[in-house]
């Protein structure tokens, strides 16, 4: 036995998102007396791989195939599946990303196994396998037990802390083998905004709305976010009136975010939105009008004018970060 | 084409969530139901799609108190319906009715939300895709078909990918794929006669169960910080907070 966990890179490095999982499923190996083992598909450097240990994983499995370069569903999923097989896995951990949970679903039915997703703390294992997860986005909770042999679970961010125990992990190169149907979705293209934080990974998330009066004023919110190495964000309304791209679109409907620090600029907290940030841990509100629903679901609050106040905080910024 | 687009029937999304019977039942007292907002999507993008000789029905797994629900997919514009007579317990229980109906219809397509707003779990499709051995992908913001091929725009972190595949597959579906459809007075008058099948379920096996909900902590009151003074607010962030 012992228990699987997916890691992800992005550009040839390992996801911030990927150490906290293996921080889980380390966490989560050690209380049913079992090992972590890492799966990594793609070339990374050898001490990239085994300094995975680190974070707790014994064991590196690298998939290392030139048709995986691009994160496709199924054979990642087939790929994965074989990892488990191989290391008689009986837990399987992925992170709730655009790949994670869209290969976690194909996996729980090729293992036949019980899938849990958007998990927010280590499993209960008094008496059974119980995990807690987050629904009705963020709105509540539900405790689950989860029945089957074979355990899939993907995890939210914060889930786990990173623990970083300072071993080597051994790495040993895998080939799965995967049916050429698998190859059934070609990528074309892929866009995505380079060098910035991602939304979904970030600390510290800034985020702007309609108070901001147009796009041409964002310097508020991109300044502030680079003054405090955070990712920026948006309401509905401004990436339904174009000014910011949809991927920055917080909210029920967009982008769901679990920051340490959220701080919402001229938002004036539709609920729809709160939805997509209540988990952060901390959120802060600057809006001029002091009833703006959004101080109720804060915990620091500054009612004035973006224009005056957000200028004078990216100043401060420097001397707190 | 053929399509199946498959509906969630969830709380509104301004609804006060709660609970009763010790936490372990959603308290649907005063909550309006609606359509899953990305499963609509999903709708609207199908009924564009669907051409003259095309068909698009809707599927939903729920008990009877779903059919409103139902009958305004059939308002916006699907043919018609099917309705598998079972409470949506879990995302396996939901995609193993699924792909049951699936196997023996042959759909082109199918689509729906890329999660339902209640569960979240965004698994369904995965599974379905799985279930009948074709491609599955999500979150898909844009869908266009030529002949036999989709081409598909898949929102990842921090952007997209355009995607290719060829049909049949189960895609889950987001904003901006389509405009959402009104269903005007016409439609609904017609969705009152057209066909809503209602099937059993399949039998299967249980591998999960939901013992209980949560609702979260109560939010302390919200610390104000004089907007004279806003620097004041990185102190507190720092030294109280503990989060810069």
């Amino acid at each position: 036995m012992s228990v699987l966990v997916f890691v992800e890179g992005v550009d040839g490095e390992i996801k911030k998102s990927s150490f906290e999982a293996i921080s889980y499923a380390a966490e989560l190996a050690k209380k049913k007396n079992t090992h972590a083992v890492a799966v990594v598909i793609g070339a990374y450097p050898a001490d990239a791989l085994e300094s995975l240990g680190k974070y707790g994983a014994s064991k590196v499995l690298n998939i290392n195939n030139d048709k995986l370069k691009q994160p496709v569903i199924q054979p990642y999923a087939t790929a994965i599946a074989e990892a488990a097989n191989k290391e008689t896995a009986d837990v399987i951990i992925l992170s709730k990303s655009s790949i994670g949970e869209a290969v976690a679903s194909r996996l729980a039915v090729k293992l036949k196994a019980a899938v849990v997703s958007n998990v927010i703390e280590l499993p209960d294992l008094s008496g059974g396998f119980k995990v807690k997860k987050s629904l009705y986005t963020g709105k509540a909770f539900a405790n689950i037990e989860l029945k089957a042999d074979k355990k899939v679970l993907t995890i939210a961010k914060n889930a786990c802390s990173v623990t970083e125990t300072g071993g080597k992990a051994t790495v040993e190169s895998f080939a799965p083998s995967i049916p050429d149907t698998d190859f059934s979705t070609a990528i074309k293209e892929v866009s995505k905004a380079t060098g910035d934080i991602l939304l979904t990974e970030a600390d510290i998330v800034v985020s702007g709305g309609r108070g901001l009066k147009g796009p041409e004023n964002w310097h508020l919110v991109t300044d502030l976010a680079k003054a405090l190495g955070a990712a920026t964000g948006c309401s509905k309304p401004v990436s339904d009136l174009d000014w910011r791209p949809h991927h920055e679109h917080v909210g029920q409907t967009g982008i769901k975010v679990s920051p340490n620090l959220y701080i919402a600029i001229g938002i004036s907290g539709a609920i729809q939105h709160l939805a997509g940030v209540n988990s952060s841990k901390c959120i802060v509100v600057i809006n001029k009008d002091p009833e703006a629903p959004f101080f109720k679901a804060a915990d620091y609050g500054i009612a004035g004018d973006a224009f005056e106040v957000v200028p004078k905080l990216i100043a401060a910024a420097k001397n707190y970060k | 084409m053929k399509i199946l687009v498959c509906i969630s029937h969830v709380p509104d999304t301004a609804s006060k969530i709660s609970f009763t019977d010790n936490n372990t039942k959603f308290n649907a007292a005063g909550v309006q139901f609606i359509i899953g907002p990305y499963d609509e999507y999903a709708l609207s993008r199908a009924i564009e799609l669907r051409g003259d000789a095309g068909s698009v029905t809707v599927l939903n797994v729920g008990e009877a108190d779903t059919e409103p629900t139902i009958r305004k997919a059939l308002a916006i514009g699907a043919d018609d319906a099917i309705r598998v007579n079972a409470f949506p317990k879990d995302s396996y229980f939901v995609a193993s009715q699924i792909a049951a109906i699936a196997k023996s219809e042959k759909y082109d397509l199918i689509l729906m939300g890329r999660e339902s707003i209640d569960y979240n779990s965004g698994l369904v499709h995965g599974m379905v895709g799985e279930m009948l051995g074709i491609p599955s992908i999500s979150p898909v913001m844009k869908l266009d078909i030529t002949g036999n091929k989709a081409t598909m725009a898949r929102e990842i972190e921090g952007g997209k990918e355009i995607v290719e595949i060829a049909l049949p597959l189960v895609a889950g579906c987001q904003e901006p794929i389509a405009e959402w459809k009104i269903p005007n007075m016409k439609g609904i008058m017609s969705a009152r006669t057209k066909p809503l099948k209602v099937v059993e379920p399949t039998a299967v096996e249980e591998t999960t169960s939901l013992n209980s909900y949560e609702l979260p902590a109560p939010k302390g009151a919200c610390k104000m910080i004089d907007a004279s003074t806003p620097e004041k607010l990185f102190e507190a962030l720092k030294n109280e907070a503990k989060v810069l």
